[in-house]
């Protein structure tokens, strides 16, 4: 019996794994959680954990950033990532890239085929401009929360400032340019039950949260949660999908193999 | 009588000739200047409402309020009337000039999402805390205050008795609507605030509630 799967008295282990990664075997699972909408957490987790996200409803939003647990200096980096792999979506194959040129995450699984990489985040004023004043003392944890606040939060856990947070990626968040240079937010990309798997490449720091995309038409502040399942996939394989989508991607995964010469 | 036994004081400062007068809503953070020689004081506006509070040398973030330097000082481990607040270089930061509760706690800390798993359950962790508030006004703020200066602070309005026995107790405050303190700055400060969000414990009553600041020149 595993510990850290299986709820005692005293110790309220979520159990959720069971639902959201009923595929796999208990022994390849580490740990289950749900983040309600609208919250943010982080974890450090070593290379070859895979993270598979599940939207629990409509309409979700994962922001996520990521840095290298032994040197938070190196950090995941948009503008390499995208044009490295000469894209402005992400999708199974593609590498989330460093500013080291090395890979640091890679999408092994997905059922959209949409992720945004753009980096929009929903800070505190856009917050309360676009869905009203919705504090602590009426709503209590009900209250709502941005992005960019949730981000700020769990990366300065870690001794990391305003200074370090770069642009997330937008998991289940659709945003297309159109021929002007316009965003254009697609409504109802992610349904409930949308899923990617995200490998980590190196030991990492990811900090996450569930607030609503700073483009998001709906009124309504009603961000969806995200069950999140680790799980022990290993490093990648000479046979990964990601090895072989781009070779950027393979040069980029070399690169972080070179930092973990057994 | 003893160092840190309750002393009530009430204070003669008019709140309509304040500097600053701000109400601060239950659960929100708040990082603000005092400068050597003005006064400072926290109301709780309705009572049993915990304000955890941290004070910062303004010009040398690295000497802060520490708590075993304040309570060694003074002997005893409640702030009331007439303690002083001293700093972690051994200077007195504050000193209370007045006070209608008449005692506050320095050992109870602040919540975290963390330490609530710890103390609660695992699933209290996406709840608002203290810690969520402190990171979260540092990170907007040019004080250069970060995660590593969150030291163990003072929780005005709370009750926190430790018993003869070495029990550590989170009693019903002994404050009430309207009551507060009042502190002279002995030096130039970075006051930092979390208004309490917890609602695990009878820190607040259950009921967080707002609390005001007042800074007299």
């Amino acid at each position: 019996m595993n510990p850290l799967l299986t709820p005692t008295e005293n110790v309220d282990v979520d159990t959720r794994w069971q639902q959201l990664a009923a595929d796999l075997s208990e022994a390849q699972i580490l740990f289950s959680d749900v983040i309600p909408g609208g919250c943010h957490w982080s974890w450090r987790l070593p290379r070859g954990t895979t993270l598979r996200l599940v939207t629990q409803g409509g309409g979700a939003n994962l922001s996520l950033v990521l840095y290298n647990a032994r040197n938070p200096l190196e950090r995941y980096n948009m503008p390499d990532s995208l044009k490295a792999q000469h894209t402005a979506h992400y999708g199974r194959g593609h590498v989330l890239m460093s500013d080291m040129g090395c890979a640091m995450a890679s999408i092994t699984a997905d059922s959209l085929g949409w992720h945004d990489p753009l980096g929009l985040l929903l800070d505190g004023a856009r917050l309360r401009e676009k869905y009203g004043e919705h504090p602590y003392q009426q709503y209590r944890n009900g209250m709502y929360r941005s992005g960019r606040d949730g981000l700020l939060i769990e990366i300065g856990k870690h001794g990391l400032t305003r200074r370090d947070l770069v642009a997330p990626v937008n998991f289940f968040s659709k945003v297309s340019v159109d021929e002007e240079g316009r965003f254009r937010f697609q409504p109802d990309h992610a349904p409930a039950g949308s899923m990617v798997e995200l490998r980590l490449d190196m030991d990492v720091i990811v900090a996450m949260s569930t607030a609503p995309h700073p483009l998001d038409p709906r009124p309504d502040y009603a961000p969806a949660a995200v069950g999140i399942v680790a799980w022990r996939s290993g490093p990648a394989p000479a046979d990964d999908f990601c090895r072989h989508f781009r070779p950027e991607g393979a040069r980029a995964l070399h690169n972080t193999d070179m930092h973990y010469l057994a | 009588m003893t160092a840190t036994a309750i002393r009530i004081q009430e204070s003669a400062l008019d709140p309509a000739r304040a500097l600053t007068n701000v109400v601060l809503p239950a659960g929100e953070p708040w990082l603000h200047e005092v400068k050597q020689g003005q006064t400072l004081r926290i109301v709780d506006l309705e009572g049993n409402q915990a304000a955890d509070v941290i004070f910062y040398n303004r010009h040398d973030t690295d000497e802060h309020y520490s708590v075993t330097d304040t309570l060694l000082h003074q002997g005893g481990i409640y702030l009331t009337t007439g303690s002083v607040l001293m700093s972690s270089e051994g200077r007195p930061m504050l000193t209370i000039v007045a006070d209608t509760c008449g005692r506050h706690d320095t050992l109870g800390g602040a919540c975290a999402a963390e330490s609530n798993t710890v103390r609660y359950a695992l699933h209290k962790k996406y709840m608002h805390s203290c810690r969520d508030n402190y990171l979260l006004a540092i990170q907007h703020s040019d004080s250069g205050l970060t995660t590593a200066d969150l030291v163990p602070n003072v929780n005005f309005f709370m009750n926190v008795p430790v018993t003869g026995e070495g029990g550590l107790k989170f009693d019903d405050g002994v404050s009430g609507p309207g009551k507060y303190v009042e502190l002279r700055a002995e030096m130039d400060l970075w006051v930092l605030v979390s208004n309490c969000p917890q609602l695990n414990n009878p820190c607040n009553a259950y009921n967080p509630t707002p609390v005001q600041f007042l800074i007299w020149g």
